[in-house]
């Protein structure tokens, strides 16, 4: 089991306040990805939930424990750090058994859980090294590895991908995703990266300045964001926003537009303008378009066989269905 | 960042620490006020009652005093002056490319392993001697007449020791400053034509700067406090009392507790304005 | 610096270096030379480097008149004793300051050097008086003790800058994975420093060892480490130099060896970190 509570938790550092009251809650069986920009309090809350900080009030819950005093490690739960801390002292071996063996365990069941984690997670070969002689990726699989054999209520993990280069990232996520579906245990994931949030989420919490801004599945955040800084920070590239007569014309201080919901045309549009830079990926197209009366220009995601060349005249035309609407709140109005 | 949980572990863990360094610092010092007021002559009746600051300032007035600081001050500041120029000197020199480096270094460091009383006694006996010395051969071998040296140049003798123990400390920390130098600020000090004079002057030394700060502070507290090279070479006659020596004799050869009490007064004074200094360069450290 | 110089100005700098160095290192030579010969040759005139009768007698004359290994073993207690008890107690409190750090922390490490730099002499006659009261005057556990305080503040930093440099994640990883306290640090921080920690140790030692205030003021016959006993070989006569020599060799010897091994450490040690 694995649900955990978070009921009117603040935390304060000296006099500052980096997590207002926050309640939120996670289901047994749940991937909740915290996601937010560097210094949001995602991290913070992570901890929180860890019990590597206390909160200054509030109270946390693990299947119904009060674990707010709880020490860390009493709390059942497993965390994979940025940085891996692997026990450079120690073998392989040793480092995936050290919580067994702090556990009480004897040798012959250590080493029997050591040996299927390491077979799930192919570091069979590996196991007689220490973590200085391996690369990366086996770094990140061997802190993982320590995680499971726990069998923990809940995994925690800390920004785990940061430290890969983009392709071994890519198969990192995947190789997370999938122990979620094995395992099916409550995951907890803290990342600055909106794309490991959509790609691995059942729950995305959004936070920014310690505060939720909203929770919910990835598409949910996607096609309804509660609020601008939801809609700007979740899709990628990032939604455009217009203000002035360009918004007004549709009843709201701000509209936003996703890149992929506008289509150009080289003879007429809602929105003459003209083509800055152009980025060509082959499959995709990307238009930074400068028009009238708007400082940023704007993004348009366009198919891969458009040729558009810098100072090009170019319009532009949303998809009104999908235009997000925002007041002058910045909330998002139905 | 931490629980409460390991604050107050972390409280517990630093107690046993704090609390002996507080007990030796306090306790004692407390006591040496203490006396340091007090008529106290212990193989003379005892404790003889509060003088106020009568201690103080006949430590001061006494016809001992103003030598035993002017010869504290000759032997720390001649121990200073050779050390570091010696020691900046020593220090480029070990720098350059040569062969056996590792060698040469052991054999500079190696003085400052040798107990004080080893290296105040060799010297005094082996060297210094004016009838079997070493040096006693050498000037014989020239024709010249020897040296008595701890009687007729004690001061000169005495620093030349001290020197000779604590050259290595100066040169080894500042070998290990200059080798964080960034060896291209040298070279594009070179490219844009400084000849090694000014190269030395404007880029090395000021490097050096802080290192050369630090040596001369640590060397000042613990050249104030020198004691066991006088103690077994001289024991203070010839002018090469220093204040810590006088103090010294003060309490435990002549017995009289309040007057060397007050001078302890003095030297703990003394040694805390240097230690200012160094703790405030330390501190700075430990902000970065 | 990766420097390409000529074969002629490196031959020069190694002749310069090398003439300097060996001045440098000529007096513990002698003394160890010295220590080989008889006393008469000791004192010869013109001197003798190396054509003399090589002689082990010395060394057997300086044990058996003066109970040599006496001394040596106190020497080696009190300055083995105050430093492991030192590390014991600094460890603790060196992994609160570096992983617990709170606002008061830089002043606890800055008062605690500047305990270091109290001056002996200013507190001589009341640890005396102390020592009378409780006993300890000319003991090895009294001298261990002082020698423990003194050497406290310097074994505290030393192991505050080494801990400071391990990741406190790893740390934090230990207790997730259900260490306590205690096997946190047992299991974890002390294995991963042991170099900082051996390095400290070795610097102590040294320290100790080579401590002439304490050891001359508080010890009398029976407490004595090397540093008081080679003291008592002051009286002036010049008939004893190859005795002298034979002593002196073996009080500095073993902290000669220890000190090649931890010179790198050396200045980190000696400058409460301020020079790496």
């Amino acid at each position: 089991m694995g649900q955990i509570t978070l009921k009117q938790i603040t935390k304060n550092f000296g006099d500052v306040q980096v997590i207002p009251p926050l309640d939120l809650r996670i289901d047994d069986g749940e991937f909740v990805v915290f996601v937010g920009p560097s210094g949001c309090g995602k991290s913070t809350l992570l901890r929180l939930i860890a019990g590597l900080e206390d909160v200054t009030s509030g109270a946390i819950t693990i299947d119904d424990r009060d674990a707010t005093e709880v020490p860390p490690a009493k709390r059942g739960l497993a965390m994979v750090f940025q940085s891996y801390a692997l026990y450079p002292h120690m073998s392989v071996r040793k480092n995936i058994a050290f919580p067994l063996r702090m556990a009480g365990l004897d040798k012959a069941a250590q080493n029997a859980k050591v040996d299927a984690a390491a077979k799930v997670l192919n570091l069979t070969d590996y196991l007689d090294r220490r973590p200085g002689q391996l690369s990366g990726g086996q770094r990140q699989r061997v802190a993982i590895g320590r995680a499971i054999v726990r069998e923990p209520d809940a995994f925690l993990f800390d920004e785990p991908l940061s430290n890969l280069d983009a392709a071994l990232r890519v198969n990192m996520r995947l190789e997370i995703s999938e122990l979620h579906q094995t395992l099916k245990t409550t995951m907890i994931y803290v990342t600055h990266d909106q794309v490991e949030a959509m790609t691995m989420a059942d729950k995305i919490v959004v936070l920014q300045a310690g505060v939720i801004e909203q929770v919910g599945s990835p598409l949910e955040l996607y096609h309804t964001p509660r609020n601008k800084f939801v809609a700007g920070f979740i899709g990628s590239p990032k939604m455009n926003f217009l203000a002035g007569e360009y918004a007004a014309g549709y009843g709201a201080a701000t509209i936003g537009v996703r890149p992929e919901h506008i289509s150009v045309s080289s003879s007429e549009g809602a929105w003459p303008g003209k083509v800055g830079v152009s980025e060509h990926l082959g499959s995709d197209t990307f238009l930074y378009v400068d028009i009238d009366g708007v400082d940023e220009p704007i993004t348009v995601r366009s198919s891969g066989e458009i040729s558009a060349r810098h100072g090009d005249n170019i319009y532009l035309t949303p998809d009104v269905s999908k235009i997000h609407r925002f007041d002058n709140q910045d909330l998002r109005i139905a | 960042m931490a629980t409460q949980h390991s604050r107050s572990a972390a409280r517990i863990m630093m107690a046993p620490a704090v609390v002996l360094l507080l007990g030796w610092m306090l306790i004692p010092l407390t006591m040496t006020l203490y006396f340091s007021f007090k008529k106290y002559l212990p193989l003379r009746g005892g404790d003889l009652g509060w003088v106020g600051f009568d201690n103080y300032v006949r430590f001061v007035s006494s016809s001992a005093f103003w030598p035993s600081v002017q010869t504290t001050l000759i032997i720390v500041g001649g121990v200073l002056l050779i050390t570091v120029i010696l020691g900046v000197l020593l220090a480029i020199l070990l720098d350059q490319p040569l062969w056996g480096q590792g060698i040469v270094r052991i054999l500079v460091i190696a003085p400052f392993f040798v107990m004080p009383t080893v290296s105040a006694l060799v010297w005094k006996n082996m060297f210094m001697d004016p009838v079997n010395g070493l040096f006693a051969h050498l000037w014989k071998f020239f024709g010249a007449q020897p040296v008595e040296w701890l009687s007729d140049a004690p001061l000169f003798s005495i620093i030349m020791i001290v020197s000779w123990q604590w050259l290595p400390f100066a040169t080894l920390i500042l070998l290990t400053a200059i080798q964080s130098l960034d060896s291209e600020q040298l070279e594009a000090s070179e490219m844009d034509g400084a000849p090694p004079l000014s190269r030395f002057g404007y880029i090395i030394l000021p490097h050096l700067s802080r290192a050369i700060t630090i040596v001369v502070l640590i060397q000042t507290i613990f050249l104030l406090a020198v004691f066991a090279e006088i103690f077994v070479t001289t024991q203070g006659s010839f002018g090469t009392r220093t204040l810590t020596y006088l103090i010294f004799q003060r309490v435990l050869e002549s017995q009289n507790v309040g007057l060397g009490s007050a001078g302890g007064v003095y030297a703990i004074i003394l040694a805390n304005i240097v230690a200012i200094f160094l703790m405030r360069i330390v501190g700075k450290n430990l902000d970065s | 610096m990766a420097r390409a110089v000529t074969t002629r100005r490196k031959a020069l700098n190694t002749l310069i270096a090398w003439s300097i160095g060996l001045l440098i290192f000529f007096p513990i030579l002698w003394t160890i030379l010295t220590s080989f010969k008889t006393e008469a040759q000791a004192i010869n005139d013109p001197p003798l480097f190396l054509f003399f009768d090589w002689t082990l007698e010395n060394y057997a004359v300086v044990q058996e008149r003066s109970d040599y290994m006496r001394f040596l073993w106190n020497s080696v207690i009190i300055a083995g004793g105050s430093t492991v008890i030192g590390i014991l107690i600094a460890v603790p409190a060196a992994w609160s300051m570096a992983f617990v750090p709170s606002k008061r922390t830089k002043d606890i490490l800055l008062w605690m050097l500047s305990t270091k730099m109290l001056p002996a002499v200013g507190v001589l006659y009341p640890i005396y008086l102390l020592f009378i009261e409780l006993g300890l005057l000319d003991t090895r556990v009294g001298l261990t003790i002082v020698l423990m305080l003194i050497n406290l503040p310097i074994i505290v930093w030393m192991l505050y800058t080494y801990f400071k440099e391990i990741p406190g994640e790893i740390l934090e990883a230990a207790r997730m994975d259900g260490a306590a306290l205690k096997e946190e640090i047992l299991y974890i921080l002390t294995p991963m420093a042991v170099p900082g920690i051996a390095s400290t140790l070795l610097l102590n030692i040294i320290l100790a060892w080579n401590e002439a205030f304490w050891t001359l003021n508080l010890t009398a016959a029976k407490a004595a480490p090397l540093t008081a006993f080679i003291a008592s070989y002051s009286s002036p006569e010049g008939l004893f130099y190859a005795k002298l020599s034979a002593a002196s060799t073996m009080a500095i010897a073993p902290i000669l060896i220890l000190g090649w091994f931890s010179q790198k450490q050396l200045v980190r040690g000696l400058t409460f970190g301020a020079v790496k």
